[in-house]
């Protein structure tokens, strides 16, 4: 057989050996030629008839098959034969179906070939992927592989499985156990996999393919078991069985819980799982690919695949690291100030393996920073997250010192002190004292202009903002803001260190805010705006939270701190010359912190009281009799317009961003607002969401719409309408350096 | 149109909806043929006049599927010719049963055709005949389906009834149950379920709880709080993101109570009564069934009252007695508040909390309370009305002759 991604071979039993293999990667992905070669394979072995059996592996050490070729996938949007604009709806809907048909109908015809097919898994399969393995009719797994993970991820991009994965999985091991498997894509180890019954068996890695062959042998009539006369589904059947009601009916709550219904992959698994289990496995598997492809052409669905995908896997590999300048191995970087953020800094560092020093005032108080990482680890060694020795080396890495000295040799220098620009500027001074000229000066702000900062320097052209979101140990995001000045050596080396630390970076220039801090408030401002229309506050923290957010604006206005926000607040209406006096938001809000000492979740009261855990336990049962509440009720309309007002006002600062030059390439826009501050993923991130989810045209005349009605904030730059007027979207104007997530926009 | 006037009304006590309820080894079958046979037997009926029986059954699969209208009144020997329909209005049916059979006296369809319903729920559990809305995702998500206890909690926190509110309601109705059994109110209805040898196996509403206090209800836990908490709660606060949280005061002492049981209401045109020598007890005045959002799903019964007021030309206040489905306590509650109807003309010989709601037969006993506390008390005007399941209301206004 000619087959370009397996290798092919038959032994002495007729037993034929399929090994997955595709050519020049280091794993194997479903793609088309991939999909063609299952096709030829499964012809063979129906037709052949010295063939008795297949057992299909795989060829790369890094695993079996790791789901669908995304890019590929991104690609074929077009179709084949009449273009797309000459055929009628039918004709497009059967092409469209027709073509996302192609690998359920291949892994089915593997599936009734008539003779047994295994499959010998020795590391990963993932998504498609594991779709194969779930179409064999038998499936052995290596338990010497702690790499090995199986797992249907396709809902976290946005996706349903559409090989098969929402029929053939809840037909193997139930309902209840295989929704959240789909629904929240998390993936799972081999002894998890035979536990709930996915794999047959676990043997050492050696042996898979033995074992495999040895069930063919053994299974001459194998059928899956929904082909078997009188199959009945695990765990009882919807509408057939007792109980099987009520397990639906929580699990859509549940997914509500969690989602408010803003992913469609989601509802749209639940429709499959609901409806594909009621019929036959060929009807169900039709069902499937009809969701799969209502799932695809949702906006939500492309935006999701190129943010939360493409762009987070290009910009987490540097992409945006300027060319040309070679590559930096940090040996030694010191962390200046061990307060929370600094702490938290040195413990990523010793993480990721790079020698640490924490220098603060005293080396007592630089113990104290270090105590943040040794209670880290302890937590990781009590719940096996990592060994004693893994932990001790990792603090072994972490010198605390007192002193400037042991700065000398660093390559790199993070200071993250208090936002006090003579104290940043005398940090900077003693630390260059001793640095080599080619070392960078990293300052940890959220707000200083770097331009400023870097005067203090010798060498501003090595001086960059290196901003890092807390808890610094969770947040993924980090930050680079290059100054006036700042070097495109130094913005390599920058990238370097956050892709060393295993962060994803945004890169962005120099203006009052940066990029995050300064679109993260307008979230908490438009809540505040409500609060002072006399919204009820339940109304708009659970429209926050129902809007995608991670929490309420006014949740958030406490975790950033009451007086904060009086103080940004004074601050702007003196610069603007607004009469306080007649801000009723303002009024409340010094009301709040200066009468009531209620400044948010460190004092354990803001908006919401706080438990001895820090956490809410409700917003305060004083604050609707406080305020002059107008509007207690919340029907649809109302709740779209408030939606709309949170997530507009965020996204139309995004845009000025762009205009201004803060920021100038789509992929960090929509990841920075994702990773940031939490702007709701399922829109891919602000640019993803006027570009995608509006449509630019249609957002710019929802936000003219807004402004008319609620001001000057919601005012779009004239980028905008320039953007709408041309049809250009973000990704198109401000492109990725690289062309792969261009040529999927 | 013609009138549709009611000739008689007749129900089964209620019996524990359990293995342990009285009437659980009774059939659905012959609970519902034993109210026919005494429509019949009581009026000395020609049952060849009766054109159709119509039966409300919300669960409506095994001993009680296939049409068991149809099958009580061929089981109860009436004639041949007698039709028999089962209808589903979940919590209505019975009511919705009723007005069917007026409507069809109405327009002449039929000269005399029964209303009523039967619920063995001891023997078919309720929910027993699953459906879509609870499971199927593509209308559950969007219409924010939950529980109904879960709607009648939302019900309390939106318009402030707490635990108390609710359970000093349901111990009200309690007495009032209690009294109207110890006067002998229901006496006219009530026909005693007889057993295999036809000897009586019960003659009384076995659900009640006469003893009920404030403390006693107190020691209750909440039903749906730990569904609220699963997942439910915030379903219903995607529709109403007013509510910070729901407030959980519903439980099996303020909500209805699960029984078997069967009603039977006798319909006819004037001329119809006049042949058969009948006296008319009560007119039809108006009828009407509505939808409303279907989440909090039990606020049907105001906007009902309302539509049906207003087909029969009438005020709130013009209504003597309002008897509502003591689904839940604050489903009454919230009724009240709405349209400011006082207790003392509410439910007055208690309910569902304290007697239980055998689902598609409560709309006929109900109904046929109300025309005896009207003949009881001299009252002119009577609404009957029940919360619906997915946001329903059905009502119906009588008027004594």
């Amino acid at each position: 057989m000619n087959l370009e991604t397996f290798k092919w071979d038959v032994d002495a039993d007729g037993i034929a050996h399929a090994i997955f293999d595709v050519p020049g990667r280091s794993m194997n992905t479903l793609t088309a030629k991939a999909i063609a070669d299952i096709v030829a394979i499964t012809n063979e072995v129906a037709t052949n008839d010295e063939i008795k059996g297949l057992v299909i592996s795989s060829g790369k050490p890094s695993g079996f098959c790791a789901g669908a070729d995304l890019g590929e996938m991104n690609q074929s949007a077009g179709g084949s034969g009449k273009p797309a604009a000459e055929m009628s709806e039918a004709e497009l809907k059967a092409a469209q179906f027709e073509r996302g048909f192609i690998l359920n109908k291949t892994l089915r015809e593997l599936e009734t070939c008539g003779k047994p097919v295994a499959c010998a898994l020795n590391g990963l399969a993932l998504g498609g992927g594991l779709e194969v393995a779930l179409a064999c009719h038998y499936r052995v797994a290596a338990n010497d592989n702690p790499k090995l993970q199986f797992g249907l991820p396709e809902a976290k991009i946005g996706l349903l499985p559409g090989a098969g994965g929402t029929q053939r999985l809840p037909r193997l091991i139930g309902v209840q156990a295989a929704l959240p498997l789909i629904l929240q894509g998390e993936s799972f180890k081999a002894d998890q996999a035979l536990s709930m019954g996915v794999v047959g068996e676990l043997v050492p890695s050696s042996e898979t393919v033995a074992k495999a062959k040895e069930w063919v042998k053994a299974n001459p009539n194998a059928k899956a078991p929904w082909d078997e006369k009188g199959f009945k589904m695990p765990g009882g059947q919807i509408h057939r069985s007792p109980g099987a009601g009520q397990v639906q009916s929580m699990a859509n709550a549940m997914l509500i819980a969690k989602t408010y219904g803003n992913y469609p992959a989601q509802t749209n698994i639940l429709s499959c799982v609901y409806e594909g289990q009621q019929v036959p496995i060929d009807a169900a598997l039709r069902i499937e690919t009809r969701y799969f492809i209502k799932t695809q052409q949702r906006p939500e669905a492309k935006a999701m695949i190129r943010s939360l995908f493409l762009s987070m896997q290009e910009l987490s590999k540097g992409a945006n690291r300027p060319a040309g300048h070679p590559k930096t191995e940090f040996s030694k970087i010191a962390v200046i100030g061990a307060g929370l953020m600094g702490a938290g800094i040195a413990y990523v560092q010793a993480k990721a393996g790079i020698p640490t020093v924490l220098v603060d005032v005293s080396k007592e108080n630089a113990e104290k920073g270090k105590d943040y990482s040794r209670r880290i680890v302890e937590k990781d060694i009590s719940r096996g997250k990592t060994t004693q020795e893994k932990g001790d080396a990792l603090l072994e890495r972490i010198t605390t010192t007192d002193s400037y000295e042991d700065v000398k040799g660093a390559d790199l220098v993070i200071e993250a002190v208090f936002e006090n620009e003579e104290l940043k500027a005398k940090i900077t001074e003693m630390a260059e004292a001793v640095l080599a000229d080619d070392a960078v000066m990293g300052s940890n702000t959220s707000t200083l202009p770097i331009t400023g900062l870097a005067k203090a320097s010798k060498r501003p052209e090595n001086f960059i903002g290196i901003h890092f979101f807390s808890p610094v140990e969770r947040m993924g995001l980090v930050e680079i803001i290059s100054g006036k000045e700042t070097s495109e050596a130094t913005l390599a080396k920058a990238i370097d260190y956050v892709l060393a630390i295993r962060k994803t970076p945004i890169s962005v220039n120099d203006f009052r805010g940066f990029y995050t801090s300064r679109c993260f408030g307008t979230y908490t401002q438009e809540g505040m705006h409500m609060l002072s229309e006399g919204i009820k506050p339940a109304i708009i923290e659970n429209v926050g939270r129902q809007s995608g957010m991670p929490m309420g604006p006014l949740e958030v206005s406490d975790s950033v701190g009451l007086d904060t926000a009086l103080k940004i607040g004074r601050a702007s209406a003196a610069a603007t010359g607004a009469d306080i006096q007649k801000d009723t938001r303002m009024q409340f809000l010094a009301w709040l912190v200066e009468d009531q000492g209620r400044v948010g979740r460190k004092a354990g009261k803001g908006f919401y009281d706080y438990n001895e855990k820090g956490k809410p336990s409700g917003l305060w049962p004083d604050l609707n009799s406080r305020l002059d509440v107008k509007v207690d009720e919340c029907p649809p309309e109302l709740k779209k317009e408030l939606t709309n007002r949170l997530l507009v006002r965020q996204a139309v600062e995004v845009a000025r961003c762009f205009a201004e030059g803060v920021i100038t390439d789509a992929r960090d826009g929509d990841i920075g607002s994702i990773l940031a501050w939490g702007f709701a993923p399922y829109t891919g991130g602000c640019c993803s969401y006027i570009d995608l989810i509006w449509g630019v045209d249609k957002f710019v005349e929802e936000a003219d719409r807004l402004a008319a009605k609620y001001g000057e904030r919601f005012a779009v730059p004239d980028m905008l309408r320039e953007m709408a007027a041309k049809g250009e979207s973000f990704y198109s104007r401000f492109p990725p350096a690289g062309s792969e997530a261009k040529a999927a926009a | 149109m013609a009138d549709a006037y009611i000739y008689d009304a007749v129900r089964t006590p209620r019996g524990k909806g359990k293995a342990s309820g009285s009437l659980h080894e009774i059939t659905s079958l012959s609970l519902a043929t034993q109210t026919l046979e005494a429509i019949r037997d009581r009026n000395e009926l020609d049952t060849s006049y009766v054109d159709d029986v119509i039966l409300g059954c919300v669960t409506p699969i095994g001993e009680q599927g296939s049409d068991i209208a149809r099958v009580a009144a061929l089981n109860a020997e009436y004639a041949e010719t007698t039709a028999g329909v089962q209808v589903d209005r979940f919590c209505a049916s019975g009511l919705e049963a009723c007005n069917m059979a007026a409507a069809k006296v109405m327009v002449g369809e039929a000269d005399m055709a029964i209303g009523g319903g039967v619920e063995a729920m001891s023997r078919v559990p309720m929910g027993a005949n699953g459906g879509a809305w609870s499971t199927d995702p593509s209308v559950a998500i969007k219409t924010y389906f939950a529980p109904q206890g879960v709607g009648a909690d939302t019900i309390a926190t939106k318009w402030g009834f707490s635990r108390d509110d609710v359970d000093a309601y349901a111990v009200e109705s309690q007495k009032r149950a209690a009294k109207a059994w110890e006067e002998g109110r229901f006496a006219k209805s009530i026909i005693p379920v007889k057993d295999q040898m036809g000897g009586i196996i019960l003659d009384h509403d076995e659900h009640m709880r006469p003893s009920a206090d404030m403390q006693s209800l107190a020691a209750l836990q909440p039903s749906f709080a730990g569904m609220g908490a699963m997942g439910f709660d915030e379903v219903i606060k995607q529709r109403y993101p007013e509510l910070e949280a729901i407030n959980h005061v519903h439980h099996a002492g303020n909500s209805s109570g699960i029984v078997d049981g069967a009603s039977a209401v006798l319909f006819g045109s004037k001329e119809m009564g006049e042949k058969h020598d009948l006296k008319p007890r009560a007119r039809i005045r108006a009828m009407a069934s509505i939808g409303s959002e279907p989440g909090i799903m039990l606020t049907g019964p105001s906007y009902v009252t309302e539509k049906a007021l207003k087909k029969a030309g009438m005020e709130v206040g013009d209504i003597d007695l309002y008897e509502l489905n003591e689904a839940f306590a604050a489903v009454v509650l919230r009724m009240m508040q709405a349209l400011d109807i006082p207790h003392d003309k509410i439910n007055v010989n208690g309910g569902a909390i304290a007697m239980g709601h055998p689902l598609g037969a409560t709309g006929g006993m109900i109904l046929g309370t109300m025309v005896d506390e009207l003949e009881r008390t001299g009252k002119e005007t009577a609404l009957i009305t029940l919360c619906v399941g997915a946001g329903m209301g059905t009502a119906t206004i009588i008027e004594r002759i």
